[in-house]
């Protein structure tokens, strides 16, 4: 049962647009629903003039007036709120110091958490709207008790519940995802926003990271850490090779590591371990990367917070498969049990927990243990 | 509803309605020599004699043209290239040009200092946003010689401070140097006279005072001959090239006519509704601070402006509307994005306090229950956008 099939009563909804097709079709499935819905771009480029050409994104001209157009076909009112600052501080900046510790953040997370649901909602909530829309993929469960709960979407395939696995129940209590109950293909939403005269229906899908334009990560990131040259070591501490920034590589990697010598075994090497303190990073095979256990830090809880241990199936990256594991809160921290070894986990990632379709919580991952127990 | 953005665009006259869709059937071009050209361009050149009256030129000194802002553009590009290059020994490069100019007016200025090797100057303002004689004497007295042009708006489209037109151009003309004026939010609330002005130049639009969209004209004086923007067949003077848009000139004359015809009436009954809307924003809100010249006199008749301390005026804007009270942050929009006004910015108030703000420009169709809903909803308004705060 979610907002949109059977409302309850009409809501104020601030329909979050970025111009693309999900976020048209969820504004106009609300609106349809019967509330008084308004939508709304968030501007959060500090440079909201370019024009960008072939990449996607959330921050273009182009993006705001394709909402706008959306907008004024489903008949809603529509603003641009500029956000940039708020972006830049927690999403950008929190991006490129992560990438600087050796982690691997989910910049999508953050913003959910910190711009979606929280900037966005908190203004809305002031303005006197009842909830935040987005195109997200997932779903809102109200139980009898008036609680809500958050369940991954109708269609696994589409299931983004991962990147909202930060919401806690009060975010969640103003959440509206009103395409999580749908089982569709991307090409059904476009039949459907084709059907409600949508223009965006045909336009490309916005892919990798809104506020890197042309998708080169390590560009951006050599650009604003600069490059800073460092060893390539084995699991031994014998140096392979050099590399030009140690935020340039992502645990599991593989590609990219440029090592003349091959490794003994003949095997292909692996990122390991990446130090920011001494510049270094480690490689190793692919069985070093197992994983039989994390600590994960700042959990955050959908509903109340588990008392004891408790069994879960857990997700380690968006788009990644579900596992199971044993959980239990010790210290504030979440320490996590994986059932069967898992490969290639990236600190600074969320894990989030699934108790069946049901989100329990996430928290980022803060350290493993290795399956294989080698000397680093 | 309240529509309270007349600023912005003002609802067309029964009259110049009627003007438009009249010609809108008739076959003609004004360049052609047959009988329905003919006949078209008598149509236009009664309208042109129309305009011309109403605003208290001569018939040859009105250029039509697309618009305000194609006006402003000939204008200032005109007249600048026209003059830096009429002597080649001694270029004219500086443009003086007030900073609360519409953008029609400030990026072609900003545009000629990028591009042409104008070397742009912006006047001081009082915090009215008014520039006085002295500061644009002070400015050309420093290099006579050296001046292309000067511009200044004839009324604020923001604040609505109206400046001392007539004063500044005695000021230029003492040394020949053309002044231009923006007159888009002037024409129809306070007397506008290009002849008794002094102007060399002046800018009218058509959807501003009840006429078409599309539409507009330079006034342009004899002995001023800019070089064109458009270049084409010819017309207009052989300043503005294009084939005449008979309905909308028509139909703008039509409006002209009937806002000077009805500017005083508009003035007194107009303004006072406007001092009815300030009184009751401020009975609502104590702390709100009226933007431009507070003086009757210093401001245009159907402009309120006001500034509420603390508030995103975004936020007060989509309050308002969902109530049906349509109005205007009065700053211009970059992708949508509001920018704290460089208008306010330029009468020297902090930027965060220049975020809080909305324009309520009031017409000929405003009445007594536009400013009792304004009156009833903005004090729940700026309570809850306070309470939203300055992202």
């Amino acid at each position: 049962m979610t907002d949109t099939a059977q409302p309850t009563r009409p809501l104020r909804v601030l329909a979050a647009m970025s111009g693309g097709v999900d976020s048209a079709v969820a504004a106009a499935r609300a609106a349809e629903a019967g509330h008084d819905v308004t939508g709304v771009h968030l501007a959060l480029s500090a440079n909201p003039q370019s024009f960008r050409t072939g990449a996607r994104g959330c921050c273009t001209i182009e993006d705001s007036r394709d909402a706008r157009r959306a907008a004024d076909v489903i008949g809603i009112p529509f603003y641009v709120w500029d956000l940039a600052d708020r972006f830049r501080e927690d999403v950008v900046e929190d991006f490129v110091a992560e990438y600087e510790a050796g982690r691997t953040p989910n910049p999508c997370l953050r913003c959910n958490e910190k711009i979606k649901f929280a900037a966005l909602l908190d203004k809305a909530l002031a303005l006197g709207f009842d909830a935040v829309c987005t195109g997200h993929y997932a779903q809102v469960v109200q139980r009898e008790d008036g609680t809500r709960e958050l369940h991954r979407a109708s269609d696994m395939a589409k299931d983004q519940s991962y990147v909202l696995g930060v919401l806690d129940d009060r975010q969640l209590a103003h959440a509206m995802f009103p395409l999580g109950d749908t089982v569709t293909t991307k090409d059904e939403i476009r039949a459907e926003a084709e059907r409600r005269g949508l223009a965006v229906a045909k336009k490309p899908d916005s892919h990798d990271i809104c506020f890197i334009a042309d998708g080169d990560t390590q560009g951006f990131l050599a650009n604003r850490l600069g490059k800073a040259e460092g060893d390539i070591v084995d699991e031994s501490g014998a140096k392979l090779g050099t590399h030009e920034g140690a935020y340039g590589f992502t645990i599991g990697q593989r590609k990219g590591l440029r090592i003349g010598t091959p490794a003994a075994d003949g095997k292909p090497r692996y990122v390991l371990d990446i130090s920011p303190v001494n510049n270094t990073v480690t490689v190793g095979p692919a069985s070093a990367l197992d994983v039989s256990a994390l600590t994960a830090i700042k959990p955050r809880w959908c509903g109340a917070a588990p008392t004891g241990p408790g069994t879960y199936t857990a997700q380690l990256r968006a788009h990644g498969g579900e596992t199971e594991v044993t959980a239990e809160v010790v210290d504030g921290s979440l320490e996590v049990s994986f059932t069967e070894p898992v490969r290639g986990v990236a600190p600074g990632q969320a894990i989030v927990l699934y108790d069946g379709t049901r989100v329990v919580g996430s928290a980022t991952i803060a350290s493993t243990v290795r399956a294989t127990p080698t000397a680093v | 509803m309240a529509y309270l953005d007349h600023a912005a665009t003002t609802p067309m006259l029964p009259e110049a309605a009627e003007a438009l869709t009249a010609q809108l059937s008739v076959t003609g071009n004004a360049s052609s020599l047959h009988a329905s050209g003919r006949r078209a361009r008598r149509t236009v050149e009664e309208a042109r004699e129309t305009l011309a009256e109403a605003l208290g030129a001569r018939p040859s000194e009105v250029v039509f043209t697309s618009g305000g802002t194609e006006a402003d553009n000939l204008a200032v590009k005109g007249l600048y290239w026209a003059r830096r290059d009429a002597d080649p020994a001694r270029p004219r490069t500086r443009v003086l040009a007030s900073p609360v100019e519409h953008h029609a007016v400030l990026d072609a200025v900003h545009w000629l200092g990028e591009h042409e090797g104008a070397n742009v100057e912006y006047l001081p303002v009082d915090s009215h946003g008014r520039v006085h004689p002295e500061a644009l004497r002070e400015a050309i007295a420093r290099n006579p010689d050296d001046v292309a042009l000067a511009t200044v708006m004839w009324a604020n489209n923001e604040i609505g401070t109206v400046m001392p037109v007539r004063e500044l151009a005695d000021v230029a003309r003492e040394f020949d140097v053309p002044l231009h004026a923006d007159a888009v939010q002037a024409f129809g609330q306070v007397p506008v006279d290009f002849a008794a002005s002094g102007l060399a130049a002046m800018t009218v639009s058509g959807h501003k005072i009840g006429g078409p969209y599309g539409i507009g004209a330079l006034l342009l004086g004899r002995d001023q001959t800019p070089v064109p923007v458009l270049h084409g067949g010819g017309q207009e003077r052989h300043v503005r090239s294009g084939t005449l848009d008979v309905p909308a000139v028509t139909s703008f004359a039509v409006a002209g006519r009937l806002a000077a015809e009805q500017r005083e009436w508009f003035a007194s009954e107009i303004g006072a509704l406007r001092d009815a809307l300030v009184e009751a924003v401020r009975t609502a809100v104590p702390d709100a601070i009226l933007g431009g010249d507070p003086a009757p006199g210093g401001r245009l008749p159907a402009n309120a402006h006001f500034t509420f301390p603390g508030c995103e005026g975004d936020s007060l804007l989509l309050l308002l509307d969902a109530q049906g009270i349509e109005c205007s942050t009065g700053s211009a929009c970059t992708a949508g994005v509001a920018q704290p006004s460089h208008v306010l910015l330029a009468t020297g108030t902090d930027p965060d306090l220049a975020r809080g703000t909305l324009r309520f420009s009031l017409g000929h169709t405003s009445t007594e229950a536009d400013v009792e809903a304004v009156a009833k909803a903005i004090g729940p308004a700026v309570e809850r956008a306070r309470a939203a705060g300055l992202t």
